[in-house]
């Protein structure tokens, strides 16, 4: 016990006597979350706009008022003639214009129906997409308010259940603590015992009565502690600034990330069993690690929307299940019976790990 | 006779490669014995075995008292071991890595406080305690290493190339700290390129391609070979 715990001791050390790390390690969580929730939201506000107006009558003035009242779209523009559209979108200053055709709205009488024109810059594909489709509602809400056509038959009433403001970071919260707890429990973990290698302390401890299992706790503990801090920092900052809701049980959302935390470190384990210095365990990390999680967890790509073979490979990141397990309990408010797959998933790629290393590792021994 | 090391057709290999070739030596307690070789010619993989952290393919050893492949926990505390590398933590300061080192040997605090003082006292260190290793002049933290891998009053300690990349001032004082260590009893097997060094050692060993390829006194080594310095019997060995 006493070896133990002057094995700790040195880790905890190691990490607080190293300042940058240590403001990374802490500052980060924080920043990403504030950063996800505040800056980035996927609805799109303030579309700039220009308007080719060749009606010029009381119904088309009337929809521009609409439009530009709707508070998505703001008039920077407004166009004499056709030629001037392609220059006020290759100068960048409109993401979409509009050209109202002359007599608009007048001869609906005869024809029953007005064509305008929607041109928008798709060198952003999904804000044209939004643009596009927020402009053809607001057509059709004034079309229906000005009873040129007859009360829609359907009309859909939508309610956005388990996140009624459909409020994205609700989304960003589970995926930065994904992100945070994989960086911190992964990344650190590895470069770490990489460190021990690289600066021959690794064949001391080897040599010292310290027993492997022993060395390799010592490592991971320090860093299950940070990481359970920087979950619950994450939490907090998603209840008290985005009120993020807490439907289900605390217990279980805390055993969840607890398990989370030991895959994140198994495979952290790995990673430095394989590495032999620092740069590698940070670049495999990052590359193998990182990446991957950012990009096929779900947290910020549509998994559905994915090609069928990346659909596939998103199985084996944990991420993937981490994040659906958190938004199930925490939005939904379901227990464990409905995230039991799940958990089992991520309780089992632990153990996967753990095995390899402990295989890894009597390889070397041997 | 008390013998501290014993060791009987040691052999390691990796795949194809026989790293350590049926090796088979002796070592006295009190003893200063230098394990010489070119790099690359077995001398870390030997060591690697005595210490306990790479099984034999086959053969067998003693070490301490303990058998190297079965007793490897008990025979832990029995040595001290000490690197090319500094194996001190930069970032910690000197008392820091005293008490870790000591922690994970089970030392308690009363005695690392002792020895620590003692320690700084034979090193004419002065007031260092708290100073970062990394602070620290490098001819410091060699002797300074030496010192921790012995701290916990080992039987033997196994030195890997201490003074490679040192200057010949501080190696000589390292020597020094050598022959203290070993007429305090400890036994000291100590692996080198520099064929010089030899001359410091009671006993040497010259280990070629795995091999052991001569083994004596400096004297009786010179003797043998006709020659006037180690390098030249080195020389003698390697070509043959």
């Amino acid at each position: 016990m006493r070896t133990f715990l002057a094995f700790i001791k040195k880790e905890f050390k190691h990490i607080f006597r190293d300042k940058r790390t240590l403001l990374i390690l802490f500052g980060m969580p924080i920043i990403q979350v504030l950063l996800f929730g505040f800056a980035i939201t996927t609805e799109i506000k303030d579309g700039k706009m220009a308007i080719l107006d060749l009606a010029k009558n009381r119904m088309s003035q009337q929809y521009i008022s609409k439009i530009t009242s709707s508070g998505y779209f703001i008039l920077k523009e407004n166009l004499k003639n056709y030629s001037e559209i392609e220059k006020s979108f290759k100068r960048g200053s409109i993401k979409i214009a509009l050209v109202i055709p002359e007599k608009f709205a007048e001869n609906l009488g005869n024809t029953n129906s007005s064509v305008v024109q929607v041109i928008a810059d798709a060198s952003d594909p999904n804000m044209a997409t939004m643009l596009t489709s927020y402009l053809s509602g607001i057509t059709n809400s004034f079309a229906i308010e000005k009873r040129l056509v007859p009360e829609v038959p359907i009309k859909i009433e939508s309610k956005m259940l388990y996140n009624p403001e459909n409020k994205s970071v609700f989304m960003f919260v589970p995926g930065v603590m994904t992100i945070i707890l994989m960086l911190v429990s992964a990344m650190m973990t590895s470069i770490t015992v990489a460190r021990e290698k690289e600066i021959g302390t690794m064949e001391i401890l080897l040599v010292s009565p310290l027993k492997p299992a022993i060395i390799i706790i010592g490592k991971v503990l320090p860093y299950l502690v940070l990481s359970l801090i920087n979950a619950f920092t994450i939490l907090m900052l998603g209840f008290l600034v985005f009120g993020m809701p807490m439907e289900g049980s605390r217990i279980l959302l805390f055993l969840e990330i607890l398990l989370f935390i030991v895959t994140s470190l198994s495979l952290g384990i790995l990673i430095s069993t394989i590495a032999q210095s620092q740069q590698t365990a940070m670049m495999m990390s990052l590359m193998g690690l990182m990446l991957p999680t950012i990009l096929l967890s779900g947290f910020i790509f549509p998994i559905e929307s994915m090609p069928r073979i990346l659909q596939i490979l998103s199985n084996v990141i944990p991420a993937k299940w981490f994040i659906i397990i958190i938004k199930s309990i925490m939005l939904k408010g379901v227990g464990i019976r409905v995230v039991w797959k799940e958990t089992l998933i991520l309780a089992g790629t632990s153990l996967l790990f753990i095995l390899m290393t402990i295989k890894k590792f009597k390889i070397r021994m041997e | 006779m008390n013998k501290v090391i014993e060791v009987e057709n040691l052999t390691r290999t990796f795949g194809h490669f026989k790293a350590v070739d049926n090796i088979s030596f002796n070592v006295e307690k009190g003893e200063i014995f230098g394990f010489l070789g070119a790099n690359g010619a077995g001398k870390t993989t030997a060591i690697k075995m005595l210490t306990g952290i790479l099984e034999p393919t086959s053969g067998k050893g003693k070490v301490a008292g303990f058998d190297i492949i079965t007793e490897r926990n008990k025979l832990k505390y029995k040595i001290g071991y000490m690197s090319q590398k500094f194996s001190l933590y930069e970032d910690l300061t000197l008392k820091e890595n005293i008490g870790f080192y000591g922690g994970i040997y089970g030392l308690r605090k009363r005695e690392i406080a002792e020895r620590t003082k003692k320690m700084i006292a034979r090193l004419q260190l002065g007031d260092i305690e708290n100073t970062l290793i990394a602070e620290i002049p490098l001819g410091w933290k060699q002797k300074i290493a030496f010192s921790v891998a012995t701290l916990h009053h080992p039987d033997i300690v196994f030195l890997d190339e201490p003074t490679s990349g040192v200057d010949p001032i501080t190696r000589r004082q390292f020597w020094d700290l050598i022959y203290q260590a070993a007429d305090e009893g400890i036994t000291v097997f100590v692996t080198t390129h520099y064929m010089d060094e030899a001359e410091y050692c009671d006993r040497i060993s010259m280990m070629v391609r795995g091999k052991i390829a001569a083994m004596g006194t400096l004297d009786e080594l010179l003797h043998k070979h006709a020659a006037k310095d180690m390098d030249e019997v080195f020389l003698k060995l390697a070509r043959q």
